[in-house]
């Protein structure tokens, strides 16, 4: 049966985001420009890390490609056990983060869901987010043979110090020097303004529209947040996100009128920990909801707002170091589990499911830590799912399963 | 060699060696964690600076904390603050490295009570004028907290003092090298391995003085043997020994000389930080003391959790291979190790070019990796 002959359930049909279609066109445009041949296109093209500073690209007509994002949507597609095993076959280490390993292989063979991505003109790491992406990009540098800029951000373990500001301060003019001269042209700091504004208010719509979780039952879920953080990612600084989210939150807030809930009988509102697990999205959406249990919010999707404190729009590039140093990653275990308790309070969460995700070490290690403190202040029940992002040869499934249905028993 | 036996008892009794050192000096100790850390403001400071390794027991506290994807160093180390092996220690430094260690630090600083907990946040990034001048402000803030937390001035004599006797540690640890290179068998390389893990651990005047005991001792013997009958490299009755050099994170494994000698094959130079990386590059006797100690880490080659252009450390390897005409090149490092595991594909390769083979091993844990390391040597010995 084809789509348009299925029945129409209109149980279905009425807890569809109708935004959906709009955010598939505009990520489709995106591609699309970003993969015109080199001549036709004009743009000069920068990969860069997803919590990398993306607004001075913008300001300089530089398209931003994120090769996570990338390997979000290969996970997504099932097509990361192949890449990973042609990463492994490069010499890299299965235990290395699958993002990572799919993007290296993806290089060679133009692999994945849209035949690879357009390649680079510079490459811009920030390690904000872990050591791993240094270590992947200095691969890229060397197969591309472009320029690698990279913004070293400090981990803020229990502080940021003055001697960090002064540094991630500096770099920033370092930055701007190295895109002034990979394009030739001087930088617009007028524009700079403009982007800067828009990226926050990007950030704050993509905040309101997390927020509306707050709300029972919940519009959507963390797995929805997790299908329309793309464009906060990729396209953060651009008017587009900013009509698109407007777009999103008035549907949202349609819907809370409406008193529609993602989750027909909402029951147990959960909140996750970590990257999803792209490859299986629909299979744990489907099997929370047959528990009526809603996961209405996630310390992923909010990561890319976690620093808007330390944002100020009207000086955006003045807080851009503080703001891109203090993410919620770059900071210390403690910080996170508080971070996790406030989420709990405020979306008023009855557990936690942690992704254990052995991809990626700094968010995982200290989960153990961070589920015991949960646990102990504030008394929430919480799971431990082990598995990996991309890498489907990680999950077990009839475990997970079993697991999953121990949990919401407990609740 | 009574020398020998002296540091071969340090190393099997770390712990044994503070402890002592505390009652003798009534000083402070403070554990680290790798060659980044700058023992010469500890030691300007009256202090011990204590490298911790992992002991090797089996791991059963650090599970409640640690994911099994992380490395056994990570583990091991955490194991032993949280089974009261470490309970020596009145503080730890956390040089930021890789992920697991700075996740490490976390885990440490919110389950162990060490007292001085300081995370000394290098520059990732050891290019451009930024990150030179935010080295030497982290450093500087480093001996100020140090300061206030184990109650003692660092004056600038001190801590000349300091950089000085630190480089003649390393000087010596130099001298032993090239000993080794020139004449191999004058000293066995799981022997000098076994000095340089003490030396991690010593207080660094005694060091000091017990290296250069050694080295003057050996270089004599050397000497002796030269106007004598010669046993040297030469003679016939040694069999030829494949020159091999050693590259990787190794911090945990001291039979891998052993294995590799019984194997047929001599290590004559390494890129471990428990290895050259620990004592190449003097420090300048500048006027700035703590801006010379930074100056020496953004010149040293880098580990691999640190950068200094995209082939600094494929260059510095290929180039140790040239210079100690070595037959092959074995990588060891811990599995679960990131940053290790994304520098060997390039590495490999850069040596293919040149027509050095090189092998890969990694450890998962000390016991049962040793019989398969132990074929696999023989089997790449065989094949150079
Ligand atoms: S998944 Fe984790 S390790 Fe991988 S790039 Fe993202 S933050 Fe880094
Ligand atoms: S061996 Fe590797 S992973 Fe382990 S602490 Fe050292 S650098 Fe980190």
């Amino acid at each position: 049966m084809t789509e348009s002959q299925k029945p129409i359930d209109p149980e279905k049909e009425k807890r569809k985001i109708k935004s959906d279609k709009r955010m598939k066109e505009i990520m489709t445009e995106y591609y699309v420009e970003a993969k015109t041949p080199r001549e036709q296109r004009g743009k000069k093209i920068a990969w860069i890390t997803s919590g990398g500073p993306v607004e001075p690209l913008i300001c300089m007509d530089i398209i931003p490609v994120y090769p996570e994002n990338y390997g979000a949507m290969i996970g997504a597609s099932k097509m990361g056990v192949d890449l990973c095993e042609k990463s492994e076959e490069m010499g890299y280490s299965r235990d290395l983060c699958s993002y990572a390993r799919a993007d290296i292989a993806s290089a060679t063979v133009n692999g994945g869901p849209i035949g690879g991505l357009p390649e680079p003109d510079m490459l811009i790491c920030c390690n904000n987010i872990c050591g791993t992406v240094l270590k992947w990009y200095e691969v890229q540098a060397r197969y591309f043979k472009v320029p690698l800029f990279i913004l070293d951000t400090p981990i803020c373990h229990t502080e940021f110090t003055k001697e960090m500001r002064q540094y991630v301060v500096k770099q920033i003019k370092e930055y701007i020097a190295f895109l002034e001269d990979v394009c030739g042209k001087p930088f617009d700091y007028d524009r700079m303004d403009e982007v800067g504004a828009l990226s926050f208010r990007g950030q704050e719509l993509w905040q309101a529209i997390l927020d509306t979780t707050m709300h029972k039952p919940a519009p959507i879920t963390c797995f929805d947040a997790f299908f329309h953080l793309a464009m906060i990612v990729t396209l953060r600084g651009t008017r587009t996100v900013v009509d698109y989210y407007e777009m999103l939150l008035a549907e949202m807030k349609e819907r809370i009128a409406a008193g529609i809930g993602m989750i027909p009988d909402e029951k147990h509102r959960l909140l996750w920990d970590n990257l999803p697990i792209w490859y299986k999205m629909r299979w744990l959406s489907d099997k929370f909801a047959s528990h009526n249990a809603c996961l209405v919010a996630d310390t992923y999707t909010s990561g890319w707002t976690s620093s808007m404190k330390y944002l100020d729009p009207d000086d955006f590039l003045g807080s851009l170091a503080e703001g891109y140093t203090r993410i919620f990653l770059n900071a210390g275990t403690d910080i996170m589990a508080d971070n996790i308790m406030g989420m709990a309070e405020k979306y008023d969460a009855v557990g936690v499911v942690f992704h254990s995700n052995r991809s990626c070490k700094p968010y995982s290690l200290g989960q153990y830590d961070i589920q015991r403190i949960v646990q102990e202040k504030m008394g929430l029940p919480t799971l431990m799912i082990e598995a990996d992002m991309v890498d489907e040869r990680s999950f077990s499934e009839s475990q997970i399963d079993t697991r999953i249905d121990a949990f919401i028993e407990m609740l | 060699m009574k020398a020998l036996e002296f540091f071969d008892h340090i190393v099997k009794h770390p712990g044994e060696y503070a402890e002592k050192w505390k009652k003798e000096t009534h000083g402070k100790v403070i554990g680290h964690f790798c060659s980044y850390t700058p023992v010469e403001i500890i030691t300007a400071a009256g202090a011990l600076p204590f490298r911790i390794f992992s002991s090797g027991v089996d791991i059963s506290k650090a599970d409640a904390h640690l994911q099994a994807y992380s490395c056994s160093l990570v583990r091991g180390a955490l194991e032993d603050a949280l089974s009261g092996q470490l309970d020596f220690l009145d503080g730890t430094v956390f040089p930021h490295t890789c992920d697991s260690i700075q996740r490490l630090s976390d885990i440490w600083r919110m389950n162990t009570n060490f007292g001085f907990h300081s995370d000394l946040i290098l520059p990732v990034k050891l290019i451009g004028e930024s990150a030179g001048e935010y080295m030497t402000a982290v450093l500087r803030k480093f001996k100020e907290a140090l300061e206030k937390n184990i109650g003692v001035r660092i004056s600038e004599e001190d801590l000349k003092k300091g950089i000085e006797t630190c480089n003649r540690v390393r000087e010596n640890l130099g001298r032993l090298y090239s000993l080794r290179q020139k004449n191999l068998h004058v000293i066995q390389s799981s022997d000098v391995h076994t000095i340089f893990k003490a030396s991690m651990i010593m207080d660094a005047k005694q060091a000091a003085e017990k290296l250069h005991g050694l080295v003057v001792e050996l270089e004599g013997e050397l000497e002796g043997e030269l106007e004598g009958e010669s046993k040297g490299d030469n003679d016939a009755s040694v069999p030829e020994r494949k020159r091999l050099v050693l590259s990787g994170g190794l911090c945990t494994m001291p039979d891998i000389y052993d294995i590799v000698e019984t194997a047929g094959g001599a290590v004559v130079w390494d890129d471990f930080c428990t290895g050259s990386r620990y004592f190449e590059g003097e420090i300048e006797e500048m006027n700035d003391p703590i801006a010379a100690i930074a100056s020496r880490y953004l010149k040293r080659v880098n580990c691999p959790a640190k950068h200094s252009g995209v082939l600094s450390r494929g260059e510095y390897l290929v180039e140790k291979v040239r210079q100690n005409q070595a037959d092959g090149v074995i990588f060891l490092f811990l599995k679960f190790c990131d940053p290790h595991a994304f520098d060997y594909p390039y590495m490999k390769e850069m040596l293919e070019k040149q027509g050095v083979p090189s092998m890969l091993f990694e450890i998962e844990d000390q016991t049962s990796s040793e019989g398969q390391l132990k074929t696999r040597c023989e089997a790449f010995m065989e094949m150079l």
